[in-house]
């Protein structure tokens, strides 16, 4: 423990001697690459200083340190000073932060934004042809703008569709003589959620109300219990010590309460203009790691479903999302990182099989079907797919 | 027969260093060490603390490197035996911080026909910095059904209540509560093991064990002369933690004042002390980037530094803008329980990083295993746990699987028994 922590304090003190190598071997040539591709900025009120101007083509790694006393930004912008190659944010006074990008031979700008406004200092930057670079290409703008539009259309399909069952779903329950009905039509409804859960619950306001399990609650502390959950404990009572079913006017108001809530969470969704939600490419792996993250946090340990046990069709539609998000920006990091997509599309193969094993007619077996051995095979396929897949954000944006 | 020559730990450490006789007079600093004769100018690790005192050791004594915590239940109705165990517990205690053995004779210098009365594994090493905390738990003063078990209950502190549950939690009764506690903290973990071995063993038939915990490696600094160590999520933990030289942190937030509770006067000069096992999901953690990481932390991973700015110990800015909200999210760990936002509340932690092997899936069965020594649950941990529970983003990988509240009482006088004073009538 102690060595690690001196290695890391003695790392930091080391910088200004790397960047000082750095410069010796840019100015050297190209020959010496993997040092000239590894810059050092230092940023302050008044100046951006780089180790160097120019680096060969390739992966580039900026280490950027804020000597000043304002909060400073760094970024690697196009020929035409707007398009931004990369970007790091939100350095704070002495720290260091590093910027990866991958850019091909050209001409570019550097700026610092100490204080975060205005243009920042800027000064020209050159990256210079070389043999070993790797190939970018120069489509990525029209992957990433049609991963974007894709992501949008398909977050806003399961939104509608989440409110439609979710219509269907209370009007069952509250009729009071439906109940087998409801409870066919629960998960069913709940993969629609499932499918955008990183979205759904990105809005912090209505995801408690909405997705709250019962151990989510702090009922000491005044917190009401709402949503989903609420209901499915009343649909399926029998696994809760001494229950007293809720009455009909009970069922009413959670229900009506639950499909406003889906109401205000569609509307968001479908905003257009200036309320329309934003999703970077930057979001969009993030959510399909997010969804994964899920998976290995509450559906693969049965914590999700506690009444019902339909944890395998939450699971199987947070698998969903994340494959549909990770196939949107698949094209963009066959050009950045062919290997990684390789593996990634292997293992979201694999473990789509290891689910296949558990469907039962259009479903899935319940959760308490399951042995030790079975969540042992799931964790281990998930755990497969998430390392890699943890790696897409950083390769879609370099 | 065998074993005429005697044998101590004591012994066995090498001649006539005497190990803990001095200790007391510079504080818990003066002591013999294994090898250094010169031991009073080493700035080698220490080798004892003393038992006896006007604080228990083992709350602000400089956090040793190993743990095993125990909670135990008392089993029988009769005063007097509970009063013969803690006399017993106190006896034993008192030798094993000195580097001696549990009982009086020793592992290997009793009959042969008998099982000895300490069981050995500690022979042949130093103290290692041994302490021994005692606690008491709701249960000692009243049962589930509210019954006085031992004419304690008007004496129980108002403050000793069974922690509620907290939004996430998943404890585990087993893994929960108890009617007594003993911390064993020591720079070696077989020193830390043995200590528990044998008080337990000597409770046999009074009290059983309800549940226990081993830690390695502290997870919080409570000494100024300690460089902050770190916690299963790779990050510096404690840095803002009380330290033994801050006397006025400690009196207004750690220790029990004379007036607090009129009715467990007994109580001054102690602590209470709250337990939480806290898993930590390991696996998912790892897949965070590092940027994702230190926003939920609110510090940087490697010096420490908060994200706005300056090295370890610079106070966060929490107002610093950044380019979306401030650069310390609402949501990062260190602003939700940093004392600014909770009444100035601040805690002595003294938590430990655990790893008990592997889950039946695969998974590390690990976390921190946190230890908070503070005046008031009620001002000074229920509050800031619910805040934690509420709004903090390290909540996503974080499991707690078990907690307990003891009252620790003030610390053991030479011819006292640990907790008198709430005996004595």
């Amino acid at each position: 423990m102690r060595k690690t922590l001196l290695a890391s304090v003695a790392a930091l003190a080391v910088v200004p001697a790397l960047a000082a190598c750095t410069e010796n071997a840019s100015s050297g040539g190209d020959d010496e690459g993997g040092d000239a591709r590894a810059l050092s900025v230092t940023s302050n009120a008044d100046t951006c200083e780089l180790s160097s101007t120019e680096a060969p083509a390739g992966t580039l790694s900026f280490d950027v340190t804020n000597s000043g006393s304002d909060v400073t930004e760094f970024y690697l912008l196009g020929s035409d000073g707007l398009r931004i190659v990369g970007e790091v944010e939100n350095i704070g006074p002495n720290l260091t932060k590093k910027l990866t990008v991958n850019a091909p031979e050209g001409e570019y700008f550097t700026a610092c934004k100490p204080g975060m406004v205005g243009e920042g200092i800027r000064a020209a930057f050159t990256v210079t042809h070389a043999e070993d670079a790797q190939e970018v290409s120069a489509s990525d703008q029209e992957l990433i703008d049609q991963a974007q539009d894709n992501y949008r259309a398909y977050v806003q399909d399961q939104s509608a569709q989440l409110l439609a069952k979710t219509r269907d779903f209370t009007e069952l329950y509250k009729a009071g003589n439906a109940d087998d009905q409801a409870r066919a039509l629960y998960p069913v409804a709940r993969e629609h959620w499932e499918r955008i859960e990183t979205v759904a619950e990105s809005f912090g306001d209505l995801d408690p109300k909405t997705d709250a399990r019962e151990a989510d609650v702090d009922v000491a502390a005044g917190e009401e219990w709402t949503g989903w959950h609420r209901i499915e404990k009343d649909l399926w009572p029998q696994d809760a010590k001494g229950y007293a079913a809720l009455t009909p006017a009970e069922r009413t108001s959670y229900a009506d309460d639950l499909l406003a809530n889906t109401e205000e969470l569609d509307q968001r969704i479908q905003a257009t203009g200036e309320d329309a939600l934003e999703y970077s490419i930057t979001d969009i792996a993030n959510g399909s790691i997010g969804l994964l993250e899920e998976v290995a946090n509450g559906k693969i340990t049965g914590e999700e479903e506690a009444w019902s046990h339909t944890d395998l069709w939450d699971f199987q539609a947070n698998v969903d999302g994340a494959r549909v998000a990770y196939e949107g920006v698949q094209g963009l990091l066959e050009t950045k990182d062919a290997a990684l997509a390789e593996e990634l599309t292997s293992t979201f193969a694999a473990l789509q099989a290891v689910l296949d094993q558990y469907r039962d007619g259009d479903g899935f077996v319940l959760y308490t079907a399951l042995t030790k051995d079975d969540t042992k095979k799931m964790t281990d396929a998930v755990n497969a797919l998430s390392e890699p897949l943890s790696k897409l954000t950083a390769a879609v944006t370099s | 027969m065998t074993g005429s020559s005697r044998v101590s730990r004591r012994g066995l450490l090498g001649g006539g260093l005497s190990v803990g006789a001095a200790a007391g007079v510079a504080g818990a600093f003066a002591a013999g060490r294994l090898t250094a004769p010169d031991a009073e100018t080493s700035a080698a690790p220490v080798a004892s603390y003393p038992f006896h005192g006007a604080r228990q050791a083992g709350i602000v004594t400089p956090a040793q490197d190993r743990l095993h915590f125990v909670a135990l239940d008392v089993t029988t109705d009769d005063r007097d035996q509970l009063v013969a165990l803690l006399t017993a517990w106190t006896e034993a205690a008192a030798r094993m911080t000195a580097g001696r053995s549990a009982g009086p004779v020793g592992a290997v210098d009793g009959a042969g026909n008998a099982p000895p009365d300490d069981t050995g594994e500690a022979l042949d090493l130093s103290p290692s910095g041994l302490t021994i905390t005692f606690g008491f738990g709701p249960g000692l003063f009243t049962d589930g059904d509210g019954n006085d078990r031992f004419g304690l209950a008007e004496r129980r502190p108002e403050a000793l209540e069974r922690l509620p549950r907290f939004s996430a939690d998943v404890l585990d009764p087993a893994r929960s509560d108890g009617d007594l506690c003993i911390q064993a903290c020591a720079d070696d973990p077989q020193v830390a093991v043995h200590a528990i071995r044998n008080l337990v063993r000597i409770g046999f038939g009074t009290t059983t064990v309800r549940w226990s915990q081993l830690g390695f490696g502290r997870t919080s600094t409570t000494s100024t002369s300690q460089s902050t160590p770190r916690n299963l999520f790779g990050f510096k933990d404690g840095t803002a933690n009380i330290k033994a030289e801050e006397g006025a942190a400690l009196d207004t937030h750690v220790w029990v004042a004379a007036d607090d509770d009129p009715a467990a006067a007994w109580l001054a000069g102690g602590s209470y002390l709250v337990t939480r096992r806290i898993n930590m999901t390991i696996e998912v953690w790892d897949r965070q980037s590092l940027d994702a990481q230190e926003r939920f932390v609110g510090r940087t991973k490697g010096t420490g530094a908060p994200l706005s700015g300056g090295e370890e110990f610079t106070d966060p800015d929490f107002a610093m803008a950044g380019s979306v909200g401030p650069i310390i999210p609402l949501d990062a760990h260190v602003r939700v329980v940093h004392p600014e936002v909770n009444d100035g509340v601040r805690i002595l932690r003294r938590g430990y990083n655990f790893v008990d092997g592997s889950n039946d899936v695969g998974g590390l069965d690990a976390g921190l295993f946190f230890i908070a020594y503070l005046r008031d649950p009620r001002t000074h941990f229920i509050p800031l746990q619910r805040a934690m529970s509420s709004s903090d983003a390290l909540m996503e990988y974080l499991r707690f699987t078990g907690q307990a509240l003891f009252a620790v009482p003030p610390g053991v006088r030479a011819g006292e028994y640990v907790g008198q004073a709430l005996f004595d009538a």
